[in-house]
């Protein structure tokens, strides 16, 4: 009832700024509309989730004419609504402030509900055709948000590739919706999970809820819009696309995989786990070759998604493999990476729009010093880069630590190939976690430390108070998701119950705090201890240097040395701190090629460096996918020009065809 | 009157439609095909008279009527004066041979016989084999419109085509009269429109070849 009530609210919202034109009162009341409706949502979950209540039911009278439309709450969907609406309501507080400051604005607001109106449909939903009508409804309205600035041209290309990217996804789901739904053709979810599959149709099933669902997650190879049609778009958009929006296609492939389908073989969280360590590496390999800060954010986020693949595979095998504890553990693993990614990407993001606001750059290589100039913004980034690095006491390192413990179960699976490639994957996934750690020093420090690279960078001034405010509250969120595992693995562990076939434990043998999912012996985690005892240590040492010290603090300028150096260039630049890592790994996956050409003595012309980068998959699966749709198309274009009697026979033909099929099945 | 002859008379009328349709694929000249529509059309007014008979039911009559005056009459009194009129080849020019064409046609009939008597299983009889002879019918009529060239045949292969339709119509009982009647009508309407379309042709390419209006459309790159 509340939470249908918020949903109304969201369509109130996106109505409000139609007739507003250029009044600035008016986007903002949206903005604080959205931000009401997703604090409600938010709550509801909250309370749902508290209670431990059963799932709630409504059917409504709208949707197909012979069917209804079918709303379900349980715990997975109060778990998603509260990932959708926690960062949703930061991202609107920001929209309060930055929503003037981005270009175009007036095509953003009406929108921007109405994206939110969508990821809160498709979790609520109880039946394909409600879940399919909000998964386009979120489709569409953030290919229109990605287009708000359109008098771009790079920007057109991303919202094409993305457009088509996203019916790619529809067509895929579609007919997964339909295999599940049988020939009976009961939409409803209850039914789907009621009933059985054959083995040629669950794996459609599976392969259908893969493509379509990993194409809108952004799991390699499917992930090539994502990057561009990210950081096209508004940064409080680009945070909901990148924090909220993967989630609620994971959402999509946890209720067809583990709860409609329920029947996964082994085999497939084995691919599911492939699939996601290529997309770890691979996309962190790419997040450290981009200069473009938000770019590299979408990047960061295709590792970040293949980091939670690794861990729903695993899932799927221990699940079908009747390890159900394990299955429970690497599922919550999972979950909690969702929500920390959720918080800390759409924190960055939201950071990233931050500078872009007060520098209107992007790019690493003119940005620099913002430390000093934004004194709110940049600690507030870096507490994100520091979860997403997966450092403690934030809640990064809770869940990939979770999930090394799940993987460090792997061998317990009875397949030898299991046994052998889950080390190997969680090598890849210790590999794509340090390549992470570099990725972000490097984002941060280029961005944040050192020298201003440019003017605008020097001239930067704090954003307003609304934006900060976002950043803020966002930072402290992934804090408290760090000091308090054993709460969050706790009310995940219910979530994943029904899901998994079985409890986890949070804490077995030593208690509270101690994160021990195990057993106290095989690893335990206790955060709050550790940031009480870093907190004490962090302060008695502040306090000895302060007292004991006999010099009294100086400020000198940065990247100083001692000898004075004009040129802010002489700083490293983000390709240059990038250029030992491209050089191992970048040669032989990006074929990155540097040249430097250097003028004979005694001429003067300056020396010059060139990069020269290529994208394997881009080059390698998508333009020539894209050459053979041309070609095809060439081929059959030859069909409009027939003759009429040529037409005819076409016709003729197809009938005699369609009628000797009908004859031969008889 | 026995069921049998009654069956038997259905029959062969039924299996005269058939055959004309056969006698319109083998002809050489423009105003024999013409001559065979008509006796096509003939039967088919007489199959629809019968069925009138049999089944009691006097609207069938009115539509052996339209068949005979519209179908078996006027429209190939038109066509013969529109071919005068034009002054057109005589001879048919054909895209396949008129053994191949004859080859396809039988298996045509056996496709449509093989498809239908299983389908209508529990119908009557003569209710099953009439259909099967109206799919024949349609298919040969289609068969011609696609393997003949000259504009006038690709007509009279609709025409066919059409009452391969009627035949059906009159042989299943509680067809509507209207659906019949506005059958009969489109396929005058048709019959006008092509014989306007024929003039235009003829006015500007000389020849009722259809493969000449190719070059002409506007829609290639």
């Amino acid at each position: 009832m509340t939470a249908g009530a918020a949903l109304l609210l969201l369509l109130v919202a996106s109505l409000v700024p139609l007739g507003a034109g250029h009044l600035a009162r008016a986007h903002q009341a949206a903005y604080g509309l959205c931000l009401g409706s997703a604090l409600v949502l938010a709550l509801v979950a909250l309370v749902h989730l508290a209670a431990g209540d059963a799932a709630r039911l409504a059917v409504l009278p709208f949707g197909l004419p012979w069917m209804a439309a079918h709303f379900r709450l349980d715990q997975l969907s109060a778990f998603f609504l509260l990932v959708i609406n926690l960062p949703a309501a930061m991202a609107a507080l920001y929209g309060i402030g930055y929503g003037l400051h981005a270009p175009e604005y007036r095509r953003v607001t009406p929108f921007f509900p109405l994206f939110l109106l969508g990821m809160n449909v498709v979790v609520l939903a109880d039946d394909a055709f409600v879940f399919l009508v909000g998964w386009e409804f979120m489709s569409l309205a953030s290919w229109l948000l990605v287009l708000s600035n359109h008098r771009d041209q790079e920007t057109r290309r991303a919202a094409h590739l993305y457009l088509i990217m996203a019916s790619f996804g529809g067509f895929c789901l579609l007919p997964a919706f339909g295999l599940m739904a049988g020939e009976g053709g009961d939409f409803r979810f209850e039914a789907m999970r009621a009933g059985e599959f054959g083995p040629v149709a669950g794996f459609l099933v599976v392969l259908l809820a893969l493509l379509g669902a990993g194409s809108k997650a952004g799991l390699v190879p499917l992930h090539a819009w994502l990057p561009q049609a990210h950081p096209a778009a508004p940064s409080h958009v680009s945070a909901l696309m990148s924090g909220v929006m993967t989630k609620v296609a994971l959402y999509g492939l946890v209720r067809i995989l583990f709860d409609l389908h329920g029947a996964v073989d082994w085999r497939w969280g084995a691919a599911l786990m492939l699939i996601g360590a290529a997309s770890a590496v691979i996309g962190v390999l790419y997040a450290l070759m981009q200069t473009d800060l938000k770019r590299l954010l979408a990047y960061s986020t295709v590792e970040n998604i293949g980091v939670i693949a690794i861990s729903l595979g695993l899932a799927l095998a221990f699940k079908d493999q009747g390890r159900q504890a394990l299955a429970a553990l690497a599922l919550v693993a999972a979950f909690y990476h969702m929500l920390n990614h959720a918080a800390f990407k759409t924190l960055l993001f939201l950071g990233a729009g931050a500078v872009q606001a007060a520098t209107h750059e992007r790019e690493l290589n003119r940005l620099g010093g913002l430390i000093k100039r934004m004194p709110v913004t940049a600690p507030a980034f870096l507490l994100g880069a520091m979860a997403i690095s997966a450092l403690p006491p934030l809640n990064g390192f809770v869940s990939e630590w979770l999930i090394f413990q799940s993987l460090f179960r792997g061998p317990e699976l009875p397949h030898w190939t299991m046994k052998f490639g889950v080390p190997v994957v969680g090598a890849l996934l210790a590999l794509a976690a340090a390549l992470a750690a570099a990725c972000f020093v490097r984002a941060f420090g280029i961005a944040f430390l050192g020298r201003a690279r440019s003017a605008a960078a020097a001239q930067a001034a704090e954003v307003v108070a609304p934006m900060r405010a976002a950043l803020v509250l966002l930072a402290v969120l992934c804090v408290v998701l760090g000091v308090i595992p054993v709460t969050v693995t706790g009310a995940l562990a219910t979530i994943a119950e029904p899901l998994a076939g079985a409890a986890l434990e949070p804490a077995v043998g030593l208690g509270w705090p101690w994160l021990s999912p195990a057993d106290g012996e095989r690893g335990s985690y206790a955060a709050t201890v550790l940031v009480l005892a870093g907190l004490v240590l962090a302060g008695l040492l502040l306090w000895a240097t302060r007292r004991l010290s006999p010099l009294p603090v100086r400020v000198a300028p940065s990247w100083d040395c001692g000898q004075p150096d004009p040129s802010p260039a002489t700083q490293y630049t983000a390709d240059s701190f990038a250029q030992p890592l491209r050089r191992v790994f970048g040669t032989r996956i990006f074929g990155a090629r540097e040249t430097v050409e250097m003028p004979p003595p005694g001429d003067p012309r300056p020396a010059r460096f060139s990069l020269r980068m290529r994208d394997p998959i881009w080059q390698g699966l998508y333009l020539p996918l894209a050459a053979g749709v041309d070609w095809l198309a060439e081929r059959i274009n030859r069909m409009q020009f027939l003759s009429i009697r040529r037409y005819l026979m076409l016709m003729f033909l197809t009938l005699v065809v369609l009628l000797v099929v009908v004859g031969v099945r008889q | 009157m026995t069921a049998t002859l009654t069956y038997d008379l259905a029959h062969l009328i039924g299996a005269t439609v058939l055959m004309m349709g056969f006698a319109l694929l083998y002809q050489r000249r423009v105003s024999s095909v013409i001559r065979i529509y008509a006796l096509q059309a003939l039967a088919l007014a007489a199959a629809a008279a019968w069925q009138a008979y049999i089944q009691d039911a006097p609207h069938l009559y009115l539509t052996a009527a339209i068949a005979l005056v519209f179908k078996a009459i006027i429209v190939p009194l038109a066509l013969s004066w529109l071919v005068r009129r034009l002054g057109m080849h005589r001879t048919i020019e054909t895209a396949l041979g008129i053994g191949p064409t004859l080859v396809i046609g039988v298996g045509l009939v056996a496709l449509s016989i093989l498809l239908v008597l299983p389908v209508t299983e529990g119908a009557a009889a003569l209710a099953r084999e009439s259909l099967a002879l109206a799919m024949s019918v349609l298919l040969l009529g289609l068969l011609m419109m696609i393997t003949r060239r000259n504009a006038v045949t690709q007509v009279i292969g609709f025409m066919a085509l059409e009452n391969g339709l009627l035949l059906a119509a009159v042989s299943a009982q509680g067809m509507p009269l209207v659906v019949e009647i506005s059958v009969a009508f489109a396929v005058l309407v048709a019959m006008i429109l092509f014989g306007i379309f024929f003039f235009r042709i003829r006015e500007r390419f000389d020849s009722l070849d259809v493969e000449t209006l190719d070059p002409y459309r506007g829609d290639r790159p």
